[in-house]
């Protein structure tokens, strides 16, 4: 290796390893997700570093850009502080995942001692040269040697979308109205034929709890939002306000009606 | 690498263009919301931003300043790590994303022969999109971190606006890949030297432009910064120079997708018709002025749309993305990679393919029209049957088993429930 790949190396390899580490002991799963996309982006840089940009391109935007977007989608969703159980829910699940674990040590041991002992390595240049560059070289594998495994995976794949467009399929008994029918119907019942008002922006509240005014001071609760006049923590209308104004015009001292000190106050200065 | 012109820079060349990049692009920000605000204020009627500098010009970096240096609130319910790291990402991978544009010819800089354009290398197209999808996380975790319900919303809506988006995009990218026989960026630009691909690849141009406003969040597809229905979005919880950072991102990005349109349809630096006829239109630092011309033109595009059009609603905007452009894309695709087998294996004469071509769309139109007339009779079908269905009676126990009621029918209830819901019953039931 030289220099610079070797700093490479130390740099992304030890991130990589930090988000593999940081995926099993993080508590919450969207901060879990976030590791693994880091692991991905460091191994795709390792990539690149090993000569194989194509490959390095299609991690991030595969791994990174779609398939983890769509867990931290997920994730969201599910619930924004969802955090991990430890219950087994499957049982023997734990000796299964440990039997699996030490298989796949084996597997990647041997594979990578093969790889240093055994195989007659020619250099990555020279095997990027071999079909005129990197992108040409996976295409000729992809398209010759390998069709049948990589046909084969993209049947898999599409029948995996499938199923979860088949899955996820709710059948409509009725056609959804357009927007225009909705518009129509609303018109024709004369109901909610504008937008409803707004909660209360006037000088004292702009919170949603409080009712809009109607032109003759009286509130109107379509204002308030559905779900908080269910619990039924509308604000009733504050009337000493409306008080003050009319005084406030009359020219009649106005007092503030929390009974506040007038010293605070600096209307009483004038 | 392959490209032997990159790489090989010495390190102060590397940083003298990193740091020309990071200035044009930040100056181009403030250009762009300047040039922006002025061109909205001219189609509404106004005047825009003229009393800070020249012609207003100051007017973006003041607010830039403004907003830098005022308070900073942060939810009390915002995870703070994820809170943080999410402008950091979305800024970043805004600038990052300008390495591998072209911006000029070789030129002679201090004495050494070097690239108007940071590095490249062959797959650099495909680094374009995948620093954009990165970019998108600045978006989903800005939603997700601030621990609000809009922006939670709102940064749901953003990713999987560009996520979609992005599909069509790249797809519109194969059509060029095909055609220059590269993906990376210098060579597509050489590649367009008799012609440019907006021409002979009008439809891949097409699509491009329109998932490329898509992609950047602008109007009419500003679905994400809805501010009737989601406040500010993503960003609705973040204030001072944070939301300084997601603001400088989307220019950017404005910015990023107009050059990467140049560069792929519009000749990248070439000069265009009347001036190329010009011996030193195409090389030294001149080519800077076409490029920018050119991405320039495009975010005039970008304002005038802002200008113009009303925004869509997200279910249209979806179908949109994955109901026409998508399989459009796709459709051509197809039919640039047969032209080009057809014209790499048989050796057919120009007249020859005209005929071919005409042939084949005959064929398409002829199996459309069967197509459509079969479904339109179909549909006739349906509503002749809805509306036997309509005179018919609610049968809930239609072939001997307990169903809904078929659409238009109303809903009624069996004899049995309704003889267990009359008043009697339910007295002696209690």
């Amino acid at each position: 290796m030289e220099g610079s790949e070797v700093v490479v190396f130390w740099v992304c390899g030890t991130l990589a390893v930090i988000g593999a580490i940081g995926l099993i002991i993080s508590r919450k799963a969207v901060h879990s997700a976030l590791w693994v996309a880091l692991t991905m982006i460091n191994l795709a840089v390792l990539y690149i570093a090993n000569s194989a940009p194509f490959l390095g391109m299609v991690q991030i935007i595969v791994y990174t850009g779609a398939v983890m977007m769509l867990f931290l989608f997920v994730l969201m969703v599910v619930g924004v502080d969802s955090s991990d159980s430890l219950v087994e829910t499957l049982k023997g699940q734990r000796w299964a995942a440990i039997v699996l674990a030490f298989g796949f040590g084996i597997l990647l041991v041997s594979g990578v001692a093969n790889g240093l002992v055994e195989a007659n390595s020619i250099g990555l240049d020279a095997a990027n040269e071999a079909d005129g560059g990197n992108v040409q070289g996976i295409a000729r594998l992809l398209f010759t040697d390998y069709l049948l495994a990589f046909e084969a995976t993209s049947a898999l794949l599409i029948t995996a979308a499938l199923g979860a467009m088949v899955l996820a399929h709710r059948e409509r008994w009725k056609r959804a109205a357009t927007q225009r029918e909705l518009s129509e119907a609303r018109t024709r019942t004369g109901a909610g034929v504008v937008p409803l008002p707004n909660p209360g922006v006037y000088a004292r509240h702009n919170a949603v709890d409080t009712p809009a005014l109607l032109p003759d001071g009286s509130p109107t609760l379509l204002s308030v939002p559905e779900p908080v006049r269910g619990r039924g923590d509308a604000r009733p209308m504050d009337h000493s306000g409306l008080a003050e104004v009319d005084d406030l015009f009359s020219g009649a001292p106005a007092l503030p009606p929390t009974g506040r000190s007038l010293a605070d106050d600096p209307r009483a200065e004038s | 690498m392959s490209s032997s012109t990159f790489g090989n820079d010495p390190w102060w060349i590397v940083l003298i263009k990193v740091v020309a990049i990071f200035a044009i692009l930040v100056l181009l920000t403030l250009f762009t919301i300047w040039w922006e605000r002025r061109v909205v204020a001219r189609m509404q009627n106004r005047i825009g931003p003229n009393r800070v500098g020249p012609f207003g010009l100051l007017q973006s970096l003041m607010d830039g300043i403004k907003l830098a240096l005022k308070e900073e609130i942060i939810p009390r319910t915002a995870h703070m790590a994820v809170y943080w790291i999410a402008p950091v990402i979305s800024a970043s991978m805004a600038f990052v994303a300008f390495a591998v544009i072209p911006l000029g010819p070789n030129v002679s800089m201090f004495g050494v022969e070097t690239a108007l354009q940071l590095t490249d290398f062959p797959v650099s197209v495909l680094y374009v999109i995948a620093i954009a999808s990165i970019g998108i996380y600045g978006i989903v975790l800005a939603g997700w971190a601030s621990g609000s319900t809009y922006p939670l919303l709102g940064g749901l809506r953003s990713s999987a606006q560009m996520i979609s988006y992005e599909i069509a995009m790249s797809l519109s990218f194969v059509a060029v890949f095909l055609y220059a026989g590269s993906m990376s960026t210098s060579a597509i630009v050489a590649a367009q030297e008799p012609i440019w691909y907006c021409v002979i690849l009008l439809p891949s141009f097409l699509i491009y432009a329109t998932a490329m406003v898509g992609e950047t969040n602008r109007a009419p597809f500003d679905l994400p910064e809805a501010e009737g229905e989601l406040v500010g979005g993503f960003h609705t919880e973040y204030s001072s120079l944070k939301f300084a950072l997601f603001f400088l991102a989307e220019y950017i990005n404005m910015v990023t997708v107009s050059a990467l349109a140049t560069t792929l349809f519009l000749g990248g630096w070439r000069a265009p018709w009347p001036i190329s006829i010009w011996e030193g239109a195409n090389s030294g630092w001149w080519p800077i002025l076409w490029f920018l011309v050119k991405v320039q033109l495009f975010i005039f595009a970008f304002i005038w749309l802002r200008g113009t059009l009303p925004r869509l609603r997200y279910d249209q905007f979806m179908k949109f993305g994955w109901k026409f452009l998508i399989p459009a894309s796709i459709a051509w695709i197809v039919i640039v990679a047969v032209a080009r087998v057809v014209r790499n294996e048989f050796a057919f004469n120009t007249q020859q393919l005209l005929f071919l071509a005409a042939g084949v769309l005959a064929l398409i139109l002829i199996i459309g029209w069967i197509l459509s007339v079969r479904a339109s009779r179909k549909a006739e079908d349906a509503r002749i049957d809805e509306e036997e269905r309509l005179g018919q009676p609610f049968d809930p126990f239609a072939g001997g088993f307990p169903v809904p009621p078929l659409p238009g029918q109303e809903f009624t209830y069996t004899s049995r429930r309704a003889a267990a819901r009359t008043p009697d019953t339910e007295v002696t039931d209690a």
